[in-house]
């Protein structure tokens, strides 16, 4: 009865699971191979910065075209705090998301002042002109070239013959879980629920004695903590940050990856990761079996991610989490059901 | 837009769904596994290349990868090396040194290559060195003159191929200090170690004559200000360390402001094909090779124009029967001069390769000529390519080179003639004569 009361509780529910995610990801990066493992760790950051995405945008009704921007503050902090200044990883990760959720605070001002298509410009103007710093200022952000970050080096207990991909993957899924477990406890929290209701009628929101601006605010700085996070990760699995990994497309394309997962879902968010990282690839693989010339092969990965997405909001308008969910429903038995729509 | 409160039950359901998914997408990728390296057998040797298809780098040097690969397939028809029939994979990674990390560990770990051949790019290919050495991985003829592939200390797996930018810098530099003693030099370079290096060796000969040195990122599209700003200086020689696009582009701002220096263009961004095609989209059809007509440039290898010469009639050959949709030019030669040095090193590695033994095969100083003009610096200290350049001059839309091939080290070492004839492609006996 105590235990029942005690899995009640959310965080404790969030823990739970969250711990059993982390396993079965060990396991999962214990099987595959380096390679995989490699896109196990891309996966992850894409996800961390999604998540963070899908809350701004999907529960508190903000849209943002500047997360790839964003991401690219959390990447560079990284880049400088350990690339240069030889710092830690896990202190130059936390810094990486206090520098980005600062910078966030700052856009979120600006963004709960402007709405719909004006908020999307303001921040598709930050997406457009930040990686354009590093060009201008060469000598602090390395240009074009960008700056080199020394691979992480797994810790000597594990064996000389541990792959770096698979520490790179851990690491990855370590900012990930953390990114996961923060934001499902938001969403069923006191936070998470002004989020909801300043997205669903701001007027109604104030009525009842919510801060809709602050509201907002909060949305975008938590927002913006994980693109950080997710751009620091990106920056030490890729040891590099360079402005050609922070262009628009990426913006672009967190945006398109949250919708295609499923709006609002943190499951959603994963789907979206999973939809970035494999489906160049598979074009890869399509383009290279029908030997296409490079034309074709090059613009081949954007024309699939948008038939994907067109196929998705078609078939499945809530996404593909929502489709998962759907299917899940059916296959459930119909008492349970009821159960799941009271609740 | 509706969220549903969900059970976390649900939402575990589909983060297992999806890892189950992941996991079962990537199954069974396990290569092979040999006794030697990974990437060769007995009738195979896999090995990789990053190099732009597309993005700023793309004109002109997207036809290198098929032009090297129209060799191999050449030599397998001949019947490969020691039975190997050589398959060469090369990725686009745009130029973007993101991307090239992400295609560089894609070869190394899904494709499981031999090795890295011609991996193009300095701003690219800075990015993997430490990868693929720590990954023990040859990283054989760096498609880029950076001096910096010349550190066998370091950077053991990693060989230079083609002449450093600092010996291109020094022997233009000692030809304008002979020939245009006194006169004002402006520099247009990008901005990364290409013409930085080149920068320095230009440096290390004319220091007081340089006015103005002023960089581009690859990637700007406006580069009046550099242009103008040379161009204020007085600089009566512009030189440029430039990729073919910003050649072109240059050019195209001085002849708009009426600037008209002595033109010296280093060898990576003269070839006249590439640059006269870009002059001409960028102008949208008003500009040719005439704004690069009589500029001095220089090369190691033959000109590509020059028919006679046994290694062009050879490449000629090769590219008509395997690669005819390519234009015949610099770009193609390259390509096909790179391949010829991996074959030779392949050739000298021995019967049964293994990784280590293509380092240890070039470590020997084996493989010390080929289609160069120039030999290879190629040693046990030393992993530079090409040890030098002769000068030649743009003439009716060709390279004439003229002159004789100087010889020198990228440090502060003397510039000597080399003066030893070039081997026929029959006599160094790695290929066989057509």
């Amino acid at each position: 009865m105590r235990l029942a009361r005690l899995l009640d509780r959310t965080l404790v529910r969030n823990l739970l699971l969250t711990a059993a995610i982390a396993v079965v990801l060990l396991f999962v990066s214990l099987a595959i191979t380096p390679f995989n493992n490699l896109r196990l760790a891309s996966i992850a950051y894409y996800f961390t910065a999604l998540a963070g995405l899908t809350v701004l945008t999907g529960l508190n009704g903000q849209i943002s075209l500047g997360h790839g921007a964003l991401m690219a503050v959390g990447a560079y902090t990284v880049a400088i705090l350990v690339g240069r200044d030889g710092w830690a990883l896990v202190p130059a990760l936390v810094a990486a998301t206090v520098v980005t959720a600062a910078i966030g605070s700052v856009l979120g001002v600006v963004a709960a002042r402007l709405r719909g298509p004006y908020l999307a410009g303001a921040t598709l103007a930050f997406a457009v002109g930040l990686p354009g710093l590093a060009d201008r200022y060469p000598h602090a952000f390395g240009g074009e070239n960008g700056l080199i970050i020394p691979p992480p080096q797994p810790p000597a207990g594990l064996g000389s013959a541990f792959p770096l991909e698979r520490w790179e993957a851990w690491i990855a899924c370590a900012t990930a879980l953390i990114a996961f477990l923060a934001l499902s406890n938001l969403q069923r929290s006191r936070v998470g629920r002004a989020m909801r209701a300043v997205r669903d009628d701001e007027v109604a929101a104030q009525l009842a004695g919510l801060d809709v601006a602050r509201t907002q605010v909060t949305a975008f700085i938590v927002s913006a903590a994980c693109a950080g996070l997710g751009g620091g990760a990106l920056a030490v699995v890729t040891q590099l940050a360079a402005p050609g990994a922070f262009t628009l497309v990426l913006s672009l394309s967190l945006l398109t990856g949250i919708v295609l997962g499923g709006l609002g879902s943190l499951p959603g968010a994963l789907w979206g990761a999973i939809a970035l990282v494999m489906l160049p690839s598979w074009s890869d693989d399509i383009a290279n079996s029908f030997s296409l010339s490079t034309d074709v092969q090059s613009n081949l990965p954007l024309a699939l991610y948008g038939v994907v997405l067109m196929g998705v909001i078609v078939a499945a308008p809530e996404g593909i989490q929502g489709a998962v969910r759907r299917l899940g429903r059916r296959l459930r038995p119909r008492s349970s059901m009821s159960h799941e729509e009271a609740a | 837009m509706t969220i549903s409160m969900r059970r976390p039950g649900l939402g575990l359901a589909g983060c297992l769904a999806a890892a189950a998914v992941f996991a079962a997408g990537c199954g069974n990728n396990g290569g092979s596994s040999s006794s030697s390296s990974p990437g060769i057998t007995k009738t195979s040797v896999k090995i990789g290349g990053h190099t732009p298809l597309t993005g700023p780098a793309a004109p002109g040097y997207s036809e290198i990868a098929p032009a090297a690969k129209a060799f191999f397939a050449y030599v397998n028809a001949q019947g490969g090396v020691n039975g190997r029939k050589i398959n060469y994979i090369y990725r686009d990674d745009g130029y973007n040194p993101t991307k090239t990390v992400s295609v560089v560990r894609q070869l190394v770990l899904q494709d499981k290559v031999f090795a890295i051949f011609n991996g193009l790019g300095t701003p690219t290919h800075t990015k993997v060195v430490d990868y693929l050495n720590t990954s023990k991985v040859p990283d054989l003829f760096v498609a880029s003159g950076c001096p910096c592939w010349d550190d066998a200390a370091s950077h053991p797996y990693t060989f230079g191929w083609q002449t450093s930018y600092q010996i291109e810098g020094k022997i233009l530099g000692d030809y304008i200090k002979k020939n245009f003693a006194g006169k004002k030099v402006g520099v247009f370079y990008q901005d990364d170690d290409f013409g930085q290096g080149g920068l320095t060796g230009l440096k290390e000969e004319i220091p007081s004559q340089i006015v103005a040195a002023k960089p581009y990122q690859p990637g700007d599209t406006n580069v009046a200000p550099q242009i103008t700003a040379i161009q204020k200086a007085h600089a009566d020689i512009l030189v440029d360390f430039t990729i073919p696009a910003y050649t072109a582009l240059g050019q195209l701002v001085s002849f708009k402001v009426g600037y008209k220096p002595t033109l010296f263009i280093s060898n990576v961004g003269a070839d006249p094909t590439t640059v006269g095609g870009l002059l001409k989209s960028f102008s949208k059809g008003k500009a040719s090779t005439a704004l690069i007509e009589g500029a001095y440039t220089e090369g190691y290898l033959p000109s590509v124009n020059d028919t006679s010469n046994p290694w062009i009639a050879l490449f000629k050959k090769i590219h008509d029967q395997y690669d005819a949709k390519a234009p015949f030019d610099g770009n193609v030669e390259y390509g096909m001069a790179a391949a010829y040095t991996f074959v030779a090193t392949l050739k000298a590695a021995g019967t049964n390769p293994t990784r280590q033994d293509m380092v240890d095969a070039l470590n020997s100083g084996k493989v010390a000529v080929g289609p160069g003009i120039v030999p290879y610096r190629y040693s046990k200290t030393d992993h530079g390519g090409y040890a030098g350049v002769q000068m030649g001059k743009i003439t009716n839309g060709q390279i004439k080179l003229f002159g004789q091939p100087m010889v020198t080290d990228p440090g502060s070492g003397a510039i000597t003639a080399y003066t030893k004839p070039q081997q026929s492609p029959g006599d160094a006996g790695v290929i066989k004569q057509p």
